[in-house]
Parts: structure tokens; sequence; C-alpha cells
């Protein structure tokens, strides 16, 4: 058989393939130079191209250095965040150990209810919890506490879902050796578990940020004014005024994923390690 | 052998769970049939109209009751209320409602039912009694019939809405339809691109993964903006297109604010979710597999369709049902480069959540958008396994 | 713990403590941009120093949801709402704002009363009128080098002027600009729409050239198409479409013929935790001088008589104003002033249906 007409197939897919990757992470790149963009557009423009110095200036960065309201979402992003990542990671944590268990009643069915977050439309969860909050007996709409709950809620699944993934290549002979040693079950957990599960469970808690780190819809419906955050700060200024300073924001996050994403690695290959048998 | 039972530690997540996302859930789905502003509001009223069947007028007693009632909301201030609430029902029923007591007041006629009809000849129409009594029922299903483009007949039974009305049927299947696309989309550019990453060395594997994870952990909001920068008319693209000379300059193409943004901003914003299942189950299928097909005399093609392709199929239903849930109840994209053809359910959810005040609609709407997207959370928990989803 | 730890630290509690402990203030809650820069330089930082009082400025998109949550939960926040057409009488009517009548307007500079000094309809059950605002078309002149559009019918004249449409993708005041388009005069155009054959003849009209309309959704949209040559004329807001020609030196145009005249009102949240406050921030906000102050930084009309006679220069190109304002009567051409009562009526309905008839 000729094996020409299979490798320009294979050529072919190999570009089609090239382009999929260029696709995706291409657009990214685009907004770090036109943050730097002399003039309030969003379009390159002939000086920029020739790398005229005139052309660029980091006064978008400048404004968003002055601008009260872009500190305040920054401040609200990282409160709102963190506090959420503890709570998700907290009680995620304990439920993946829980999950462990050989004889755990119902899991598949409790496992379902646990990643449901992660899977009900996130407009859902929006107007839900909106109308919910917004009961007079409960009036979590417009807090913090609201948000920062059904953040919580909405990670929860992430710190599941990794910390289930590294405690499937945990040792229970190790728990029940120190057992018969006498140890009690926090001691156990908290010297013999929790340190081999410590990258999974970071890994869950960056997750965790993350995912209320970028949240929106959420904050939209229930955040009131003083509790808006860096995405619902750029989905105003994208609709209501459009100028470069939210390029600024953009490239400041798409950095911010980068150091996010290496440590998650940096995390993964660590756990990799440990659970090699010596 | 200790008892190492600690399975009571996931109930705080559980309870957690149920507190914040199901309880709220199932508020909603209360709020979507059952409003008892009317009904509170003109207890007598409701009483009268209970008895009352038509299709000729109600008595003048009812009429003295409704008068007499609506004066006494206006003197509370809670007539605004009431007045929106039928006029969700009957449009124009507002303001008759607001300018009744006033003019009752004033009025010099002795029997009410006269009175109301020379205020407002809508009184007399049957039609707006069948509107104002389903007003004052708190149980509805009122709010259902309307999110799939129904409504009640005044002789009660249930009608198609007119043409002119009908929105949300065809809202529900242009997101279905979305759904599909972005799906099949995100599978025919993904595929191949989990596959590199499964077959190639373990350094570039790494750093396509790499590629991959960062628009991953990227600010939804952030990629959202960059497709703004590229598609717009001044934007990269059409300036590339000009540069290049595809397009004569007056020409440009219009790539957002329309459908075609709304999913190729879609299909990139979602594509790693349908690259990682499908690479984390590529990864486990062996590298020697297709060669051992080709020894036997296969060719590529047929060792890739007979060998590799059913190999990687639960990949394909994971990404692809993945892919499909989050895309079927996807907002923020659309609302920012949809323009009017890209809407999907959720804007309209939206406007009725927070500009129109209909909460019972956005709550019923909702409440069949999420029936949807349960259903195939089932499938997809009896197909692969909620417990097998992996993440990077 | 390093020292950069410590500062970013630092850094966060200040952030927080300023955000959790204001003093005597009022928050004031309005469309952000240009005008919240008008209404800050035009009478708030007078209203600062004049009763130290602190403002809380902080802006919205004009959808009143969040106020309904918090007046339902009993948490309200917001004193001070800048709100329009129909939300107003909407919210008014789900109680969720103070009525008016507690209000001591101030009289005008010659001694006027209030109530003789607002125009009929200005001053309504919860809403004190602050300024007009209008819909209009511009369009780009360099575009028409021939003979410019002149008339409202011109906007649906494809032939006779060539090239794509904005227009607002929602139905109110878009509705009206339809009719008159097709040659329904003004005081005509709300008894037509009231009938089933005259929103049908709205939707034919816009049919008309439905083919070559870009539809925006945020005001800050229709001046940046024009600007960009994606259209040839723009339904847009005349503030913005004024603020393209003064401070980036556009060459747009508006066409008068054929206006929208709308009315933006200041409302007093019910229960709002600052009433006090509010009250007095909602008098000084209506006094003429007031009005006229932030009609000198953006082209909204005071809606006092005695206001828009005190209206000068614009504070930063010393242009003359009042040729800008929607009210002057020296436009000319059609003018219709927005009929807030027939939308709250008819809001949803036609909603639907225009959401019904932009997908077909």
């Amino acid at each position: 058989m000729n094996p020409r007409p299979w490798r320009a197939l294979q050529g072919a897919i190999g570009i089609f393939t090239a382009c999929g990757f260029l696709f995706l992470i291409g657009p990214l790149f685009v907004i770090v130079p036109l943050s730097f963009n002399a003039e309030p557009y969003f379009t390159f423009r002939m000086e920029m191209l020739v790398l005229e110095p005139d052309a660029f200036s980091m006064r978008w960065y400048q404004t968003l250095l002055e601008d009260e309201e872009w500190h305040r979402a920054l401040f609200n992003s990282f409160f709102i965040g963190i506090c959420a990542t503890i709570i998700a990671t907290t009680l995620g944590t304990l439920a993946a150990v829980a999950l462990n268990q050989p004889r755990f009643p119902g899991r598949r069915t409790v496992m379902a209810l646990l990643i449901s977050p992660m899977v009900t439309p996130i407009v859902i969860v929006g107007v839900s919890v909106f109308f919910f909050y917004s009961t007079p007996w409960i009036g979590l709409s417009q807090t913090y506490l609201g948000l920062i709950l059904s953040h919580a809620m909405l990670g929860a699944p992430f710190v599941v879902i990794t910390v289930t993934a590294t405690l499937a290549g945990f040792n229970q002979t190790l728990m029940h050796a120190a057992a018969s040693l006498g140890a009690n079950a926090w001691t156990r957990f908290r010297r013999i578990q929790l340190p081999l599960i410590s990258p999974g469970v970071i890994t869950g808690a960056l997750f965790a940020f993350a995912t209320s780190f970028d949240e929106v819809v959420v904050v939209l419906f229930m955040g009131g004014l003083e509790q808006r955050t860096l995405p619902r700060q750029m989905w105003s200024g994208i609709r209501e005024e459009i100028n470069p300073t939210i390029l600024a924001v953009a490239t400041l996050l798409i950095i911010f994923a980068v150091l996010v994403l290496f440590t998650v690695e940096w995390l993964r290959s660590r756990t990799a390690r440990q659970l090699q048998p010596n | 052998m200790v008892r190492l039972n600690a399975s009571w530690l996931a109930l705080p997540l559980i309870g957690f769970v149920v507190v914040t996302l199901v309880v709220p859930i199932f508020s909603l789905a209360k709020l979507s049939v059952y409003d008892a502003t009317v009904a509170d509001a003109l207890p007598k009223t409701t009483a009268a109209l209970r008895s009352w069947t038509g299709p000729e007028l109600p008595d003048a007693n009812t009429y003295a009751v409704v008068a007499a009632e609506l004066i006494e909301l206006q003197e509370n201030r809670e007539l605004g209320r009431v007045a929106s609430r039928v006029n969700r029902i009957a449009s124009g029923m507002r303001s008759t409602i607001s300018k009744t007591p006033r003019r009752f007041r004033r009025s010099e006629e002795e029997r009410a039912d006269l009175a109301l009809i020379a205020i407002d000849e809508k009184w007399g129409k049957p039609q707006i009694w069948y509107a104002f009594k389903q007003a004052t029922q708190a149980f509805s299903s009122r709010n259902f019939l309307q999110a799939i483009d129904m409504r009640i007949a005044p002789d009660g039974s249930i009608e198609r809405a007119p043409e002119y009305q009908r929105v949300y049927v065809s809202l529900f299947l242009r997101t279905l339809l979305v759904a599909v696309a972005v799906t099949l989309l995100c599978l025919i550019i993904g595929y191949p691109m989990a596959y590199a990453m499964a077959n190639s060395s373990p350094l570039w594997t790494r750093f396509l993964l790499v590629l991959v994870l960062i628009p991953f952990w990227t600010s939804l909001l952030v990629r959202t903006t960059s497709w703004i920068v590229l598609l717009q008319q001044q934007g990269v693209i059409n300036d590339i297109l000009v540069f290049v000379g595809l397009i004569p300059d007056d020409e440009r193409l219009t790539l957002v604010h329309n459908m075609t943004g709304t999913l190729i901003a879609m299909t990139q914003v979602l594509l790693p979710f349908m690259i990682l299942p499908l690479y984390s189950v590529m990864a486990t299928i062996p590298r020697n597999l297709s060669l051992a097909a080709s020894s036997l005399g296969a060719n590529p093609f047929q060792s890739f369709i007979r060998v590799y392709l059913p190999n990687s199929l639960p990949g394909v239903a994971a990404g692809g049902l993945l892919v499909f849930i989050l895309s079927i109840g996807y907002y923020i994209t659309p609302a920012l480069v949809g323009g009017s053809q890209g809407q999907l359910i959720s804007n309209l959810i939206a406007y009725h959540l927070q500009s129109s005040l209909n909460w019972g609609l956005a709550a019923a709407l909702s409440v069949l958008l999420l029936l949807g997207v349960f259903v195939l959370y089932v499938i997809y928990d009896r197909l692969i396994g909620i417990d097998r989803m992996k993440l990077g | 713990m390093n020292g950069s730890w410590t500062k970013s630290l630092a850094w966060l509690v200040t952030l927080s403590t300023s955000y959790l402990f204001a003093q005597e203030s009022v928050t004031v809650v309005s469309f952000g941009g240009s005008y919240a820069k008008a209404c800050i330089e035009g009478y708030h930082k007078a209203f600062e120093a004049e009763t130290g009082i602190k403002i809380n400025l902080e802006d919205y998109n004009g959808e009143l949801a969040q106020l309904r949550a918090q007046v339902e939960a009993g948490a309200v926040t917001w004193d001070v709402v800048d709100a329009e057409g129909p939300q107003l009488v909407l919210a008014c009517d789900e109680g969720l704002l103070e009525p008016i009548d507690m209000l001591n307007l101030p009289p005008s500079p010659d001694g006027v009363p209030a109530e003789d000094d607002y125009p009929p309809g200005t001053l309504t059950e919860c809403g004190v009128g602050g300024l007009y605002y209008a819909t209009i078309v511009a369009y780009h002149p360099e575009v028409f080098p021939a003979s410019e559009p002149s008339k409202i019918e011109d906007f649906f004249d494809i032939d006779s002027f060539p090239g794509r449409r904005a227009v607002h993708r929602n139905p109110q005041a878009v509705l009206e600009i339809a009719l008159m388009g097709d040659g329904v005069d003004p005081s005509d155009v709300y008894d037509a729409l009231r009938s089933e054959a005259g929103v049908q003849r709205a939707f034919a009209s816009l049919a008309r050239i439905k083919d070559q309309i870009v539809w925006w959704e945020a005001g800050a949209q229709p001046p940046q198409m024009l600007a960009d040559r994606e259209v040839s004329m723009a339904i847009a807001w005349n503030g913005r479409i004024f603020n393209a020609q003064m401070l980036e030196d556009q060459p747009f145009k508006i066409m008068w013929d054929g206006r929208v005249v709308d009315t933006g009102s200041l409302v007093i949240v019910a229960d709002a935790p600052n009433l006090a406050n509010a009250r007095k921030f909602v008098e000084f906000a209506s006094r003429a001088e007031s009005q006229a102050g932030v009609a000198s930084h953006i082209a909204y009309a005071p809606v006092r008589y005695s206001g828009f006679n005190l209206v000068g220069n614009h504070a930063v190109t010393g242009k003359p104003m009042k040729p800008h304002l929607p009210t002057n009567p020296d436009h000319g051409g059609r003018s219709l002033t927005f009929d807030v009562e027939f939308w709250v009526d008819n809001r949803d309905e036609l909603v639907e249906r225009f959401t019904s008839w932009l997908s077909r």
C-alpha cells in the first residue's frame, strides 16, 4: 500500500491540531500588548506594530493604580475568595476522607450530590441563591457572608475531586499501623494522612479559589455595590465604558493564572513522587 | 482489626450543599408556582371570585367588594403591587387598577358595577375578570405555561400564545442547538489535540498540557474580552484579512455581537473541558495498540476506527456531556458577545430577574432549564460515573 | 513575616476599615461614567461642602432587582437612586420607594414656588424630576457628502441614505421612532401603540431596515460604532453623542427631528438607612443651580424652568451649552415625550414581542 496519502493526511491533521492550540491560547496574548496602548481604543495601530515607543504607555495601569473602585474590587475578590476557599477546603477535605472509607454508604449518590454545584447551570445557582437569600428571615442577599457561602459551595466539588484522587493512592495500612500503636483518630489524620494528601488539598484549594476569583454570575445577581469583585467590575467595564483599563486588569489576571498553574503543576509532581513506592 | 469509620465526616459538606444549593433550588421551584400577593391583599375579592365562573359578568356585589378593597389598598400604598401582578396577566390593567380607587370615590353612581365600567370599560369585559380571577389564585401554573409559550384561555382551557408573543420555546431550542453545536465543535477541535497530548514525548506532553491549562485557569471575563478585541470590525482578525487583501476595507466581516461570535467564543472557553477528560482517557490507551493493529494489516484509518476510537469513547462521552451541560446554562459570554441573535435562555432569565422583576417567570424558566440538565446529569452519572471525573 | 507581606496586610486592613466605617453620609446610586462625573462636579461637591455629609456614589445599570431584594429582606443599604422611566414607577408600585410629598423642595432663585417651577408630569408619586435626556438619531456627516439626513423618515430610507443603522436592542423609544419614521404624528404615537394595528405598523417600519441594523446594548456603543464607521446613522442618547462631539472632537451631528424626550428622576428608597440625609440630598439636587450645574458638564437639560435659564457654557470647552440641550425650542422638528405610563402597562408584553420579532 502506498503510504503517501496517509502522510499527507497526517500532515493535515497535524496542522489542524496546531491551529487548535493556537485558537485556544492565541487570544490571550492579543490582550497583553493592547493593554499598553497609548490610545483609548481596543485596536492595534500602525505605530504599535513598528514598535514606536510613543504608541505604548503605562497609563491604563496607572488608572488601575489610582482608581478606588478597582482597589475595592481587588480587595473584595481576595477577601471573598480566601474566605470561600477556607470553608470549601475544610469541608471538602473532610468529605473526601469520609468518601474514601471502604464501607461508605451510598457513595455514588452522595458523590453526585456533592459534585452537583459544579454542573448546575451557573445562572440557576445565581437565580436561586438570589431569591433564597433575599427572603426576609435570611437576609443574606448583598452581604459578604452570602457571597462567601455561595462561592464556597461552588468551590467545594473541586476539593472533593482532587483530594479523593490523592487518597486513591493512599495506603490504608499506614493508618491501621498507627492505630495499633495507639494513635487516636485525630493524631492519625494530622500526622499521617494530612501530610500525604496535602498536595491534593492545596490543589483543590487553588481550584476553589480560582472558582471564586473568576465567578461573576452570582456576584452579578446577588452581590451588592459594596461586594463588587474584579470580574464584576470588568463586566460593567465591558458593557458600560470600554477602555483599555480592562485589558490591563486582564493582563494581570493572565499572569496570576500562569502563577497558579505552575503552583498546581509543581504540587502535582510532588504528589507523584511521594506516592511512588520506595 | 481497628475500626476506622470516618463516614460521618462527609456530613458537614452534605449539609452545607443542601442548605446553600438544594434548599434554594426548592424555594425557587416554589416561587415559580406560588404568588399570594393578590390573594393576601384582596381576601374578599378572592373569595367573591372563587364562585364566579363566567361567562357573564360578576354580580354588582362583587364589583362593590372589589372597589372597597382597592380603595383600602390605595390608602395603604399597596395598590401598585396588586396592579403590577394583574398587569402580567392582562397587559394594560395596571393603569386601570391604579386609577379606579381615586375615581370611584368621586363617582356619584349608586351601583358599583356601573361606576367601575364608567371609569374604565375594561371592567365590563369578562376576559378582564378571568385575568383578575387568575391573579387571585396563589397557586398557579401560569408561569410554566408562559415559559412554554402557552396561556390559560378565558374558558379555562390551555391554548398557545399568539404567534408574535412566542419567544421561550424557540429560545430553549436555540439554546439546545447552540449547546449541540459548541459540543461538536469542541469535539472536532479537541480530539486531535488530546490525541497529540497523549501520544507525544513526555516533554511535549507537559508543554501541551500547559497550553491547555493556561486558558483553563484564566478568567472567563478575560477570555471573552479577548474575543471582542479579536473579532470586532476594527479588530485584529478583520485587520489581518484586510491587510492580506482577502476582503476590502469597507466590507469588514461582522464576527461579533451575533451567533458567530457566540459560537467562536463559547467553543474556545469550553474547549479545555473537552480536552482534559479526553486526554485522561487517551493517556491510558497503550500506545502499541495501534501498532499491533497495523502489524495485523490494518491501514491507519482502519486501526483508528476499529481500535483507537472505541477505546477513547469514554473520554468523548465525558467531555461531551460536560461541555454540553456547561454550555446549556451559559450566560456571560452570550450576554457580552451575543448581540441579538446570540441570546440564550439564560439571558431572558436574567432579564426577568433584574429588569422586569417578574420573578415567578424567571423561576419557572430556571426550573425548566434545570430539569433538562438534571436528566443529563443522571445519564452522565449512569454512563460514566460522576466520581470518575478528573481535573487537569 | 517579611516586610512586603506586612505592608500588604496593613493595606488590606486600611481598605477594609475605610469601607466598613463611614461617617455621616448618604449612599447615592446612579448611572456611572460621564454622567456621574457631571453630577460630582455639578453639585455633589457643593452639597458635601455645604452640609458636611459625605456622598457615597455607586453606579448601577438602572435595574432595580437589587433594590427590591434589599427592601424585601429588610436590609436596605441604598438611600437615593437616580432612576428613570418604567423602572421608577414599577419600584414605586412595589412600595420600594418613599413618596416625595414629605420633601420640602426649594423655590426657584427668583422665588417661584417649586410646584410652579416644574413642568407637569415631572413630579410623580415617588420621583423628583432632575433632567431631560433624549433618544435621538445621530449620523456621521462625512458618510453623506451629497445631502445629509434631516428628518426621521431618512433613518428608514436605506436607498437615499445608505449604510447600516445602530439601534438600541430594546423596544422602548425605538418603537416610537419607528412609528414617527413611518409618518405617524408624535401626538398619535401612543394611541397607535395601544392598538394591535399600530404595534404591527411599528414592527413593519423597523422590518424595512432590519437587515441593516446593528443592535447595541450599552450607551457607550453607538458613538463607538459611528466613529468606526461601522454604521452611518445611530439611534443614541444625546449626552453620549455630545461627549463624543465635545471631548473627542468627533464630527457627528444630531438630527433633532423625531427625538424622544424622557425624564431622569431622583427617588428615595423606602426605609433608607440615612433617610434625613437622603432628603437633604434630594432637596439640594433639585435646586435650579444644581440642575444647571449638571447641564454645564453634560447635555442633559434641567427639568425646572428656572434651571434651564441658568445654563451657561460647557465647563471644559467653554462653548455654550443651550444649543445641545434636548429641550431647546430652537431645535424645531418633531419631538415626542416618552410616555412612562404606557410602558409600565405594556413593557413586558412588548419586550417579549420584540424578542420574538428579533429572533425571526
